[in-house]
């Protein structure tokens, strides 16, 4: 099914970039030179461009496992990147180890800190997470424009961004390559989501909320606010946990725009995988790979990168469809 | 020669599954009068008048406004021929102004200046007042069911269906309310009230119909149809010498028995958080007891349940409930059980520290596995398997399999809600004998059922649970009694 939305997508660019005047095979032959092209596309741009959206996707599967609606994913992945700027200018002197735990926990904290008021606001006043948290995008997005302008700006005090971060903060590199260690902390992190959905008491009563809220709650034994909450703090911290790798593996910097909206594409990406963890990787990468692969088009066949989210587009619109009849057949039989 | 009627239904059949709700009923309103449809819960009365509002298509019957038979297959059609009708739930959006609301429902143009006059007009004409620029959301109780009774007449309904308008009322708004009602059909209308309450049908109806299970069993006007008449159709009469009250098991009251549930000046809220549902003086159930509570539907009753059962917190008062509970909730599919996930998942729904497959923080799915095929087995539940979801059973399948999980944790108390509601007869009657077989086996059954006379076959004592109120009926009381009790007409 996978396989076929993907076709499906690609075929409506062929079309579309036809349509449109452009060469089509030049496009597409770009496209796959960019992503899958060779050994430095493949890890230096698909890989690197994958990992935050599978690391943000498997955060975004927590919380929509649990009916919970994080849609600040964004938000929490720039709240992260700002804690991680702000403690990886100072742990120059720690060693290595200890400078990224450091660095990267700190992210996952700002992450869960800056999904806690949506969770404050849900718990006190029953205030529908879906509108807070993506409010609070845009607040974070202004956070850093203050940060790189103020706080945080680098030390000439010219251009809008931070000084480069601690060598002992930033992660390993694969050589050769400008991919880092963030790829093994999103596979762990995959496994470690399936084995809470599917060996934990605690991911299995996630799963019964989601899947039928009043039920988990008649049952006695579940709180089902709490578990709601506690979801999506997990999920901010997920989050703010990709906004620290991006800064200690990517850009060693904080600067506006450090994502190209990875906070959104990977809602897209949990939701292709049906918040299956082993799915979120694999559209991660497929979704990495496209991004890396708009690049190469752009540069190379002069086609704008934006005509690759027609290629998003079609592929979550068969997923969409697919699962509705999916849904239907089950209803059928009951 | 007397003009035809503005509403008739004519040999209406519907089958829900394997619930057959209207069988064969037929019901004819006049232009001008007041009629009540009366019924116990689950009679047919909303379903009836959904068919005639396009909601429900019939599997046989036939439609007639002013005697042409007419293609109602949609709230479109019927609005189109001035029927219109007011839902027990509020339908109205609450961000959106009376007007809007108006508009809405109507098909007005929204332009706030003429559309707030127009809608003004109507209210004064109908005359129901509203401010057409207040948010529906603030507006209370009373004012909201005004609206959308104005919403119902916007399109220049002349038959409104209105049904159990009530419920939800203080008395003087009733009046009200039914005083405004009174006042259009003055007006040539005509307006189908369905209620449960008898006194309330014989004030304000110029003639009643009652509903049985579908079918129509009794007509007439209120001069002509005494309290007891209308209860006696309403609950069935007597069918053959039934048991009494009290003596349906062979366990009377063993003063042996330790008491496992008791409740004393017990107070709880109503489900929605607002006002007082129930206000029990006392009541005890004993091990080994099956405690039917005989009650018309928004008593207090599933307050009552739920409190005994810890899923709601009352307000005062003192309850002792012997633990573990088992808890069988009303509606199976959206709190008994979760149709997506798997039946095995399902029974380890309510798990905690304690059970097998529980290891600290892990589950044993194997184990929680095996136990489900075994309780399927055991229960006599009809599935593919344990790893089936439960979507795919059957009703009555489903109710066997939420029964089967709380009763094999041997619970020493067991609160169950309709538990057969829904169902066919075989699987109501293993329902039956499961609940008897956990009396038997010492446990406390206190349960509910909308059907007086499966209240009267399972339970061996009957408690009337009334305004929210407590009423023992002593062994002996017969079924005729026990309905006046519940009506509230002595």
């Amino acid at each position: 099914m996978a396989v076929a939305a993907v076709l499906l997508g690609l075929l409506a660019l062929a079309v579309g970039l036809r349509l449109a005047g452009y060469d089509a095979g030049a496009a597409l032959a770009a496209l796959w030179r960019g992503s899958f092209g060779g050994w430095y596309a493949i890890t230096s741009a698909t890989l690197v461009r994958a990992v935050p959206l599978t690391v943000i996707g498997l955060g975004i599967a927590l919380a929509f496992r649990a009916g919970a609606f994080n849609i600040g994913a964004e938000g929490q992945f720039y709240a992260g990147a700002i804690a991680a700027t702000w403690i990886g200018l100072r742990v120059a002197t720690l060693p290595p180890p200890l400078a990224v735990a450091a660095t990267t926990a700190g992210a996952a904290v700002a992450g869960a800190l800056w999904v806690g008021l949506p969770v404050l606001l849900r718990l006190r006043y029953g205030v529908t997470e879906v509108i807070s948290t993506l409010v609070l995008n845009f607040v974070a997005e202004a956070l850093v424009s203050l940060m790189v302008q103020g706080p945080l700006q680098e030390a000439q005090g010219i251009y809008p961004q931070s000084d480069m971060i601690a060598p002992a903060a930033r992660l390993p590199l694969l050589p050769g390559t400008r991919l880092h260690a963030g790829l093994p902390i999103a596979l762990v992190g995959a496994v470690g989501l399936w084995y809470l959905f599917t060996r934990t008491l605690w991911g299995f009563r996630l799963r019964a909320v989601g899947a039928g809220p009043r039920a988990a709650r008649i049952s006695g034994r579940i709180d089902a606010e709490r578990v709601a909450a506690a979801a999506l703090l997990g999920s901010g911290a997920i989050a703010g946990l990709a906004g620290g790798i991006e800064v200690t593996g990517v850009s060693y910097a904080l600067f506006q725009n450090l994502s190209p909206g990875y906070g959104f594409t990977a809602i897209a990406v949990a939701l292709l995988a049906r918040l299956h963890p082993r799915g979120v990787v694999a559209a991660g990468v497929l979704f990495g790979a496209l991004e890396a692969g708009a690049g190469a088009m752009q540069r190379d066949a002069g086609v704008p990168a934006v005509a690759v989210y027609l290629v998003e587009a079609v592929v979550i619109l068969v997923a969409i469809l697919a699962a509705r009849g999916h849904r239907g057949g089950a209803e059928e039989l009951a | 020669m007397t003009a035809p009627p503005a509403l008739e239904l004519l040999d209406v059949h519907k089958r829900f599954g394997s619930v057959q709700a209207l069988h064969g009923a037929d019901f004819s309103l006049m232009g001008g009068e007041v009629h009540a449809l009366l019924g116990e819960n689950g009679a047919g009365k909303t379903t009836l008048m959904h068919v005639a509002y396009g909601l429900v298509r019939p599997d046989r019957g036939e439609i007639r406004t002013g005697g042409v038979v007419r293609r109602v297959h949609s709230p479109r059609d019927a609005r189109a021929l001035g029927i219109g009708m007011v839902h027990q739930h509020f339908t109205a959006v609450p961000a959106l102004s009376v007007a809007e609301n108006v508009a809405l429902a109507a098909g007005w143009p929204v332009a706030p200046g003429p559309l707030g006059r127009r809608v003004r007009a109507l209210c004064e004409r109908v005359g129901l007042p509203l401010e057409p620029d207040e948010r529906a959301g603030r507006l209370g109780v009373a004012l909201k069911q005004r609206l959308e009774i104005v919403k119902a007449l916007a399109a220049d309904a002349r038959v409104l269906l209105l049904d159990e308008p009530t419920a939800v009322l203080a008395p003087a708004e009733v009046a009200d309310l039914l005083r405004m009602v009174r006042h259009f059909t003055e007006g040539g209308g005509a307006a189908v009230l369905i209620t449960h309450k008898l006194a309330e049908a014989r004030a304000w109806a110029d003639r009643i119909t009652v509903l049985r299970r579908g079918e129509v069993v009794l007509r007439g006007t209120p001069q002509r149809l005494d309290t007891a008449d209308l209860a006696a159709a309403m609950l069935g009469a007597d069918p053959a010498p039934r048991a009494p009250a009290g003596t349906a098991g062979a366990l009377i009251e063993d003063s042996a028995s330790p008491v496992l549930v008791q409740l004393q000046g017990l107070e709880v809220p109503r489900e929605s958080g607002h006002g007082i549902a129930l206000r029990a003086d006392s009541l005890e159930v004993r091990a080994g007891e099956i405690v039917g509570l005989a009650a018309v539907e928004g008593n207090g009753q599933r307050e009552l349940l739920r409190a005994v059962a810890g899923r709601l917190r009352a307000l005062r008062g003192r309850l002792e409930v012997a633990a573990p509970v088992g808890f069988i909730p009303e509606d199976r599919s959206t709190e008994g059980l979760i149709p997506e996930l798997s039946l095995t998942e399902n029974v380890a729904l309510g798990s905690g520290p304690g059970d097998p497959w529980v290891r600290g923080r892990r589950l044993d799915w194997a184990r929680a596995r095996a136990y489900t095929s075994d309780l399927l087995a055991r229960y006599g539940v009809v599935a593919p398997g344990p790893d089936a979801p439960a979507a795919v059973l059957s009703g009555g399948n489903q109710q066997r399999l939420v029964l089967a999980r709380e009763l094999a944790r041997r619970p020493a108390v067991v609160v169950a809600e309709n538990p057969t509601r829904g169902l066919d007869l075989r699987a109501a009657a293993d329902i039956h004998d499961r609940l008897r077989r956990a009396a038997a086996d010492g446990a406390a059954v206190l349960f509910h059922s909308g059907d007086l006379d499966e209240t009267l076959a399972l339970a061996n004592r009957v408690v009337v649970v009334t305004r929210g109120r407590l009423l023992e009926a002593p062994a002996g009381t017969s079924r005729a009694e026990v309905g006046a009790l519940m009506l509230a007409v002595v």
